[in-house]
């Protein structure tokens, strides 16, 4: 009962269209980021809205409903870089699958491991 | 300030206007019918007697059945599962046999909220009062007991009040000041910001700051 309440107020903020994609794939996600700054001359803080992708490897999927998330690992100059999404959140604008991977487990965890060439994933077709 | 009795749904994580994840209680609050009035002329303050939650006429003891009659009437069922007084600032608008539901909380900024914690039955030292323990190995054997509790012919007594081990939670609680984040009245549904005392479906005392 008390389940069934909680679950009709997540459905209203689901999102309806998520590509399919899983641990493996490699997707851009598009996050918005709302920048403030002060003007220098009317000294008005002033919003702006800006949109930054984040592309690299889903290496995890977690969770359940209004309260999944995934994980994006990258490698920028050398460093690895790991960024949890929650799937549902509204400030991702857009999630773009960019390549299918072939993986043969559901975390992915071991690519943390390897550096190089060998950190990559095979392509599925 | 007008407050509510309610239930505790439970917990779950909705974004906020800005977009993040923010960990909001789930209430079923109301619908409260007023069954009686406190007056500064019969009770020297002004105060809503409120019954919430629907119980069968032979459930009820004779005393509060004649009470409730009075107010409402015959029926078959009465609010009356929980009775408590809120006070209030002025008792104009309020009639008894009125019904007050979550649309009191409209356009409210923060609440505060009163509920008894989970219970934990008896517990030790360490749970219940956060004491460290002992060594778990290396020949310890002084794991989770509370030590010394005094100190020598002077006293000679324990001191009053010593933490020790007992019966631990279902304690009233106040949470203050909690954001109203969402009122969906068809549901008699409020939603507010963080935690809220007492495990789901307990009995909760809404008021409105």
């Amino acid at each position: 009962m008390a389940d069934q309440i909680i679950r009709e107020i997540e459905q209203e903020y689901l999102k309806k269209e998520i590509p399919d994609f899983r641990p493996g794939d490699t997707v851009r996600v598009y996050v918005r980021i709302t920048e403030t700054k002060e003007d220098p001359r009317t000294k008005e803080i002033v919003e702006k809205v800006r949109i930054q992708p984040f592309e690299g490897v889903v290496i995890r999927r977690r969770g359940g409903g209004l309260r999944e998330t995934f994980t994006v690992r990258k490698i920028t100059q050398g460093i690895g870089i790991e960024r949890i999404f929650p799937l549902h959140s509204p400030l991702i604008e857009k999630i773009e699958v960019r390549r299918r991977g072939k993986v043969r487990r559901a975390k992915l965890y071991y690519l943390r491991d390897r550096i190089g060439k060998r950190a990559r994933v095979k392509e599925r077709r | 300030m007008i407050g509510l009795i309610g239930k505790k749904i439970g917990m779950t994580q909705l974004p906020d206007e800005k977009g993040h994840m923010t960990p909001v209680t789930v209430l079923e609050v109301g619908p409260c019918t007023i069954l009686g009035l406190r007056t500064p002329e019969r009770d020297g303050y002004t105060a809503l007697k409120l019954g919430y939650g629907e119980v069968p006429v032979r459930k009820l003891n004779k005393p509060l059945l004649g009470e409730l009659k009075k107010v409402l009437g015959e029926r078959e069922t009465y609010p009356a599962r929980v009775i408590r007084e809120f006070r209030v600032d002025k008792l104009n608008g309020y009639e008894p046999g009125q019904q007050l539901d979550v649309r009191v909380f409209e356009g409210v900024q923060t609440v505060d909220i009163t509920g008894y914690t989970k219970g934990r039955g008896f517990t030790g030292v360490i749970k219940r009062w956060g004491f460290s323990g002992g060594p778990k190995s290396h020949g310890s054997k002084f794991h989770r007991r509370p030590g010394s509790i005094g100190q020598t012919t002077f006293p000679g007594r324990v001191w009053k009040g010593k933490k020790m081990a007992g019966h631990y939670g279902m304690e009233r609680v106040t949470v203050r000041n909690l954001k109203v984040f969402k009122v969906i009245p068809e549901k008699n549904l409020l939603i507010v910001k963080g935690a809220v005392p007492g495990p789901n479906g307990r009995v909760v005392y809404v008021r409105a700051r």
